[in-house]
């Protein structure tokens, strides 16, 4: 297999880390929206701690986009 | 047949020079002034900020709407972040932390609103929060900065953070590397998180431009080819749609990037408050 195509198989399969980043974020929302309509007078105080988990889920789903764009580009 | 434009997405990301500024050694470094579009970025960014805050500075009991909307912008940082996570010790923070908001806010919805395209190859309008080096910058500040501020603060009693309490000591031989690690893992994160979320974004929104493009000029040639019309109308949707999200993940980041700032104040300002 040539090296350049090898480069670009590596760069789509390392994007496959997104999907624990998928799984991750559902799993984050679907709870706070579980919680929020089971008592909804104490969601709107949870929404910082939400956002602050969803920022550090994404985290990892980066994490694997920046290694894709390394083995692309780097 | 017309000539298919070439697929670059990553165009929009390159620094290119508007103004060829003096170059002069410094300490053995090259210091090059030259002003580039990433500059330029900046600048009208910082002038737009300071414009807006200079105009809003004189506070009127009833405000007006440019005042009101500064409030508001105050407000996200004090009401929603720094009080219900520090508590008031962590009001002499708030200076920095609203700072901190505003850049990356402004920068970052420059990048989205501005985002019109290039003039004669060279890209105008630049979304600076998409180039790694500025949002590193930013988040070394920010971390070191709350760093240092802990061993001012609590001395060399503050380095028990990386050893959490009622551990047994075979456990610790393990557990303050690991700590260590992920607590200088931090600025890398906050770091890669901004870029990521920028470039990404505007990746995406450029390739979905470039379909409209390609499609919209296939359609164009005739026969049956002119049903590609469908998916070029589809692509162009799609971009408004984006743009939207892109408002939205603008904003988004600059408050994520706040909040942990502030988390990790708070480990700082409240340490060993078990708070």
């Amino acid at each position: 297999m040539e090296a350049e195509a090898a480069k670009l198989i590596g760069a789509g399969l390392a994007t496959s880390g997104m999907i624990g980043a998928g799984v991750g974020l559902g799993n984050l929302f679907g709870n706070y929206l579980q919680a929020a309509i089971r008592n909804p007078s104490a969601a709107a105080s949870q929404q910082t701690m939400l956002f602050l988990g969803m920022a550090l889920t994404e985290t990892m789903g980066l994490f694997s986009f920046v290694v894709s764009l390394i083995i692309l580009f780097g | 047949m017309v000539e298919q434009p070439t697929i670059d997405p990553m165009h929009q990301f390159l620094v290119q020079k508007i103004w060829q500024g003096p170059v002069f050694q410094m300490g053995g470094v090259s210091v090059d002034m030259s002003i580039t579009n990433s500059v330029a970025s900046m600048i009208a960014g910082g002038l737009l900020l300071m414009a807006f805050f200079l105009l809003t500075a004189r506070g009127q009991i009833v405000p007006n709407r440019a005042q009101a909307l500064a409030e508001g912008v105050y407000n996200i940082v004090d009401k929603v972040l720094v009080t219900p996570i520090i508590g008031h010790h962590g009001r002499p923070y708030i200076p920095y932390l609203f700072t901190l908001f505003c850049v990356i806010l402004v920068l970052n919805l420059m990048g989205v609103l501005l985002a019109v395209g290039s003039l004669g190859g060279l890209t105008l309008t630049f979304t600076v929060t998409s180039q790694l080096a500025i949002t590193a910058t930013l988040a070394v500040l920010t971390f070191f900065s709350v760093f240092i501020l802990g061993f001012v603060k609590h001395g060399p009693k503050f380095l028990g953070l990386f050893a959490p309490s009622g551990m047994p000591l075979p456990l610790l031989v393990f557990m303050v590397p690991i700590e260590m690690i992920s607590y200088f893992v931090r600025p890398v994160t906050l770091a890669m998180r901004l870029f990521g979320n920028m470039l990404g974004g505007h990746v995406v929104m450029a390739l979905f431009g470039a379909f409209v493009v390609a499609l919209g000029l296939a359609a164009l040639s005739g026969g049956l080819s002119t049903l590609l019309i469908v998916p070029s109308a589809l692509s162009f949707a799609m971009i408004v749609a984006l743009t939207g999200l892109e408002l939205v993940v603008a904003l988004l980041q600059a408050f994520v990037f706040t909040a942990l700032a502030t988390v990790y104040l708070n480990e700082v300002v409240n340490f060993g408050h078990g708070h």
